[in-house]
């Protein structure tokens, strides 16, 4: 590999050099996985549904099932209806799915092809059917894989969450966004341990980061049930993850201004104080305390910060992937001494250095550089030109880091040079000590690396 | 347990879940294999199978797209022709080549555009009035910044559909920028019906856009390109080294380990060898055509077919010195090869193996399983025509349709100059009687047992049948299909990519997967594993719309 390192300096440049984001029919088939009995069928041509199965199963390593609506250069010219209807019959017949989620590629967005209007006219609205069927505009030309997993998981909702005058206290719907398998398990449990009957949407924690089969399986099982979707109108409040994301395409916004329900919006928890808030408010929700492993898990972490603030306190850290990681980390980060000198969202998100300054109201002064869609050279460029002891983000930085010499720490999508993805946990205290333990090791892996001396004792 | 189901059985049960329509498209791609009368002159020596037809919608396939095809598999692998890819991010991001084709430049001047990925990422607006002002502008910049001698231009699915003319943007900016060559293809992934579109028209214009501009002729006096090698996992480092040391000199590689300037003189050579027949055989056939170039098919998979595909080019020349000095590195290579092969084949010996992967490995792989004592008992290609499997003699037989059509065959004639005829028809008749039949490949089928189950475009729901049903020691294929034959306790080994490992090619490269194949199938972690199967019911189509 050449190492030379050639910036472009120019500004306002068009062509896109090491992309940071994906395309948002990938984060629409991210959530369908989340749902019980589900398959995606991408309408468009088979490369994307190819191209995208293999980026998400090298990601979390487990079989995933992505169809296509197969276009062929007469579907592209004529149309793609006939194409989608024979796909969505052959689905129904090999994998007998309780749910079909259709979302929508260039290809089929650009030729005009009114999927919904297909469904609408062709597909039987029998609530008896055994599979519903439902569609979501994924256009890759506006936006990012984060806003296709938003709006998936939005249309998830508004096409099956009832009407309904009942609330059930004690309910709570929760979208955490694009976590971790581990995570969304994590909060599963956390819930129940609480007493509390939450639906968390998606769920993919056992399809993405599943056992092996006893039995065969043609859908791996799991994920958010219909019926629990469809119950989502009676609950007492939906907890929505997340710091940029766009109002339009968040799920609890719907149920809030559709079903009444309160919209309780929080970053994830991840870290010390995100972890506080997150607690208290659940606390403040069922008016039961906080357990008592819990305050043991937190005395743990600020234990370990206490111990590891030598290795961290004063660093400067770049930290790059979809807007609303970047801002929970650059809360992480602050919170343990390092300065998030670059926080660079990959995908086009419009107010970000207005969502960062919300959350850090003095980054300028703080020297943080906040940027959006932008990709791995502009990254690089800041990165260089500030200076940094570590960068941390997806697989996808790691040709930066390395010419620049620095050490990567690998949280987010995709990480395709590491093992264990679908297992990383990041959130409450005990993820956010795992998190900092790994960033701590790797810097000192790295310090240890560096001196060459052959030191064992760090 | 290996199954008792008679391959009938098997081909039953694979059938089972589809629609009536569906089964009968797919019982054409499942065939029995079954040997004729082989001195059937033209026609088939085995069953005949449905290949490079249309994927059914809904039916999960392992196919990509044309884009795929070109950009990814034959241009993606040379590293100092830097490749724009226009349309919207993901098609771009996908096809980022981080890993998989390595190439080694000798220098540090030497430029390697490999692991960037260049896309003029285009948005809502673009689409609407049109891209290619933003990929003029693309071009401009990536021509200021990296300086190649040459700029390629791949057009994804939305590219055709808004009429972006590439090569009108190609022309006018090859007119601005004099000294780089610039050339643009229509590889839009709706083309064809799998990357195999994308591999034709890549060969068309590289042929007539690249090939034949350069006039370097690499030292030595056997010259010749091997075509169809795409340096996965260093394969090309072995091969090279192995040409090297038989004194053989490769002008140029397509395309792996590549360089445009190779590309440019691949026709200053005497033979070209044509490792992948599926993804460059166009391009074979076109320098024979204007060149005089013959080729032949040579296997460099597995040491027995390396050493015999080695002995074909000293056969070729007839040089006693060349075929001498051949049969002194094989010598030297094969003990070895015995050792590794005594070390690992009494554990992996009578154990099974199905292959279903691109357009020749599929056939390729199972020279080097059979080293082992294992047998592939179920193969398929998930791109190929069917030449591939039953050989070039069905060529004349195959029916071009729509989807065929569509993609350009371009006419060549003898150059006017630098048309030689290398071997004459009496030359090519000797050889033959030689067993060295020029532009022949055989296919895949006639080498597999009689009763093989051949399976065209392997689907997801097959895949997971035939691992059910058959219960094979390894699966050879990609990593779409590599977690859910592992869920059942079966290795599943990468041949795309590898696993990132390699190089298997060549003698050190069979002795590289000796090992792993041994590492793969004996791994302690199956003993931990049970998979107690059960069917699964059928149901019908029924479904509901709901928004
Ligand atoms: S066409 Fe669009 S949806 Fe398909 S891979 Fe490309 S960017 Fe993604
Ligand atoms: S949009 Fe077309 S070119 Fe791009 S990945 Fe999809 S099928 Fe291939």
């Amino acid at each position: 590999m050449s190492t030379k390192t050639k910036l472009i300096t120019e500004p306002g440049r068009e062509v896109t050099q090491d992309a940071c984001r994906v395309c948002a029919p990938l984060g629409a088939c991210l959530a369908f996985k989340g749902v019980e009995g589900a398959v995606t069928l991408l309408h468009g041509s088979q490369g994307c549904a190819t191209y995208i199965r293999r980026y998400l199963i090298s990601h979390f390593r487990e079989p995933i099932d992505v169809a296509s609506s197969s276009f062929t250069e007469e579907t592209a010219v004529f149309g793609g209806k006939a194409n989608l209807l024979a796909g969505l019959d052959n689905i129904s017949r090999q994998y007998t799915p309780q749910l079909i989620g259709v979302a929508t590629t260039c290809l089929s967005e650009t030729i005009g092809d009114d999927v919904a209007a297909v469904l609408r006219d062709r597909v039987p609205a029998d609530p008896e059917e055994k599979c519903k069927v439902l569609n979501v505009s994924t256009p890759s030309y506006s936006g990012s894989h984060a806003d296709g997993f938003y709006r998936a998981v939005r249309s998830l909702v508004s096409a099956l969450t009832e009407e309904t005058s009942e609330v059930f206290t004690q309910r709570l719907n929760v979208f955490p966004g694009m976590a971790t398998p581990a995570d969304i398990r994590w909060l599963k449990s956390l819930f129940k341990a609480w007493g509390l009957e939450a639906v968390v949407l998606p769920d993919y924690s056992d399809t993405l980061d599943g056992g092996l089969w006893d039995t065969y399986q043609r859908i791996p099982s799991g994920g958010t049930s219909l019926a629990a979707i469809r119950g989502m109108g009676g609950a007492e409040c939906s907890l929505e993850f997340g710091h940029a994301l766009n109002p339009a395409d968040s799920a609890a916004v719907w149920l809030e201004e559709c079903r009444g329900v309160k919209r309780l919006l929080l970053g994830a928890p991840v870290g010390v104080a995100a972890s506080d808030l997150f607690f208290h408010r659940l606390q403040a929700l069922t008016g039961r305390d906080f357990p008592a492993d819990l305050s043991a898990e937190r005395g743990r972490l600020i234990d370990a910060y206490a111990d590891g603030h030598k290795y961290v306190s004063g660093k400067r850290a770049a930290v790059y992937g979809d807007a609303d990681l970047v801002a929970t980390l650059a809360l992480f980060l602050l919170e343990i001494g390092v300065t998030p000198v670059v926080c660079a969202a990959g995908g086009p998100v419009s107010a970000f250095r207005e969502v960062m300054k919300g959350l850090v109201p003095d980054f300028e002064e703080r020297g943080m550089e906040v940027l959006s869609d932008v990709d791995f050279d502009h990254i690089e460029q800041a990165t260089a030109r500030v200076g940094v002891d570590f960068m941390i983000g997806s697989s996808k930085g790691y040709k930066a880091a390395k010419r620049l010499g620095v050490p990567l720490v690998r949280v987010g999508f995709p990480i395709h040079d590491r093992f264990g993805a679908a297992r990383q946990r990041l959130m409450g205290y005990d993820g956010t000590q795992r998190l900092f333990d790994e960033l701590v090791n790797t810097l000192l892996s790295h310090t240890q690396e560096a001196t060459g001396l052959g030191y064992s004792y760090m | 347990m290996p199954s008792k189901l008679t391959p009938e059985e098997l081909k039953q049960e694979l059938l089972k879940a589809y629609p009536a329509k569906v089964a009968r498209k797919r019982e054409k791609q499942i065939i029995i294999n079954k040997h004729k009368d082989p001195s059937a002159n033209g026609l088939p020596t085995t069953n005949e199978v449905l290949a490079n037809a249309r994927t059914i919608p809904g039916i999960l396939s392992m196919r990509g797209c044309a884009y795929a095809g070109c950009k990814g598999v034959v241009l993606g692998p040379t590293r100092d022709i830097l490749h724009i890819v226009h349309g919207p991010i993901g098609c771009s991001y996908y096809a980022w080549l981080t890993r998989r084709n390595q190439t080694r430049p000798v220098s540090d001047e030497d430029p390697n555009f490999m692991t960037y990925c260049f896309s003029t990422d285009m948005q809502e607006e673009d689409i609407i009035y049109g891209g290619e002002k933003k990929l003029k502008k693309a071009i401009d910049e990536a021509i200021a910044i990296f300086k190649p001698k040459a700029l390629d231009i791949f057009s994804t699915c939305p590219v055709g559909l808004i009429g972006d003319d590439v090569h009108a943007v190609a022309r006018e900016m090859e007119a601005k920028y004099p000294d780089v060559n610039i050339f643009g293809f229509s590889c839009e992934g709706y083309k064809g019906v799998s990357q195999s579109a994308g591999h034709h028209i890549a060969n068309n214009k590289v042929f007539t856009d690249v090939l034949g501009l350069g006039d370097l002729k690499k030292p030595g006096k056997y010259r010749v390109n091997l075509l169809g090698e795409y340096n996965i996992g260093g394969d090309a480092f072995e091969l090279e080294r192995v040409f090297e040391k038989c004194g053989i000199t490769l002008q140029a590689t397509f395309s792996g380990n590549s360089t445009y300037e190779e590309f440019t003189s691949a026709h200053n050579v005497d033979l070209n060898l044509v490792m992948c027949h599926r993804s460059i055989n166009y391009m074979a056939d076109m320098m024979e055509t204007k060149y005089g170039i013959p080729w032949f098919k040579v296997n460099f998979i597995g040491a027995e077919s390396s050493a015999k595909s080695l002995r074909k080019i000293g056969q070729y020349y007839g040089d006693q010195e060349l075929i001498d000095r051949i049969e002194a590195v094989i010598a030297e290579e094969m003990p070895a090869i015995e050792a590794a092969r005594a070390t690992h084949r009494p554990s992996l010996e009578g154990k099974t193996a199905v292959l279903f992967v691109g357009g020749s490995r599929a056939h390729h792989y199972q020279d080097l399983f059979h080293e082992l004592g294992m047998e592939t008992i179920s193969a398929g290609y998930e791109f190929a025509h069917r030449d591939d499997y039953e050989g070039r003699h069905v060529l004349s037989s195959i029916k071009v349709d729509a989807d065929s059509r569509n993609i350009e065959e371009i006419e060549v004639h003898p150059d006017a100059e630098l048309y030689k005829e290398r071997v004459t028809p009496e030359r090519k008749a000797e050889l033959l009687a030689m067993g060295i039949e020029m532009n022949g490949y055989e296919g895949m089928m006639p080498e597999m047992k009689e009763g093989a189950l051949i399976i065209d475009d392997l689907n997801h729901h097959e895949a997971e049948v035939l691992i059910e049903k058959v219960k094979p020691a390894i699966f050879g294929a990609g990593v779409k299909e590599k977690y859910v034959i592992q869920k059942s306790g079966v290795p599943l080994k990468q041949l795309h990519s590898y696993d990132y490992s390699g190089p298997y090619a060549g003698f050190k490269g069979a002795i590289n997967f000796y090992a792993e194949i041994d590492r793969l199938v004996n791994a302690s972690c199956w003993g931990l594993v049970k998979a107690p199967w059960q069917s699964s019911p059928e149901l019908s189509a029924s479904y509901a719309y709901v928004g």
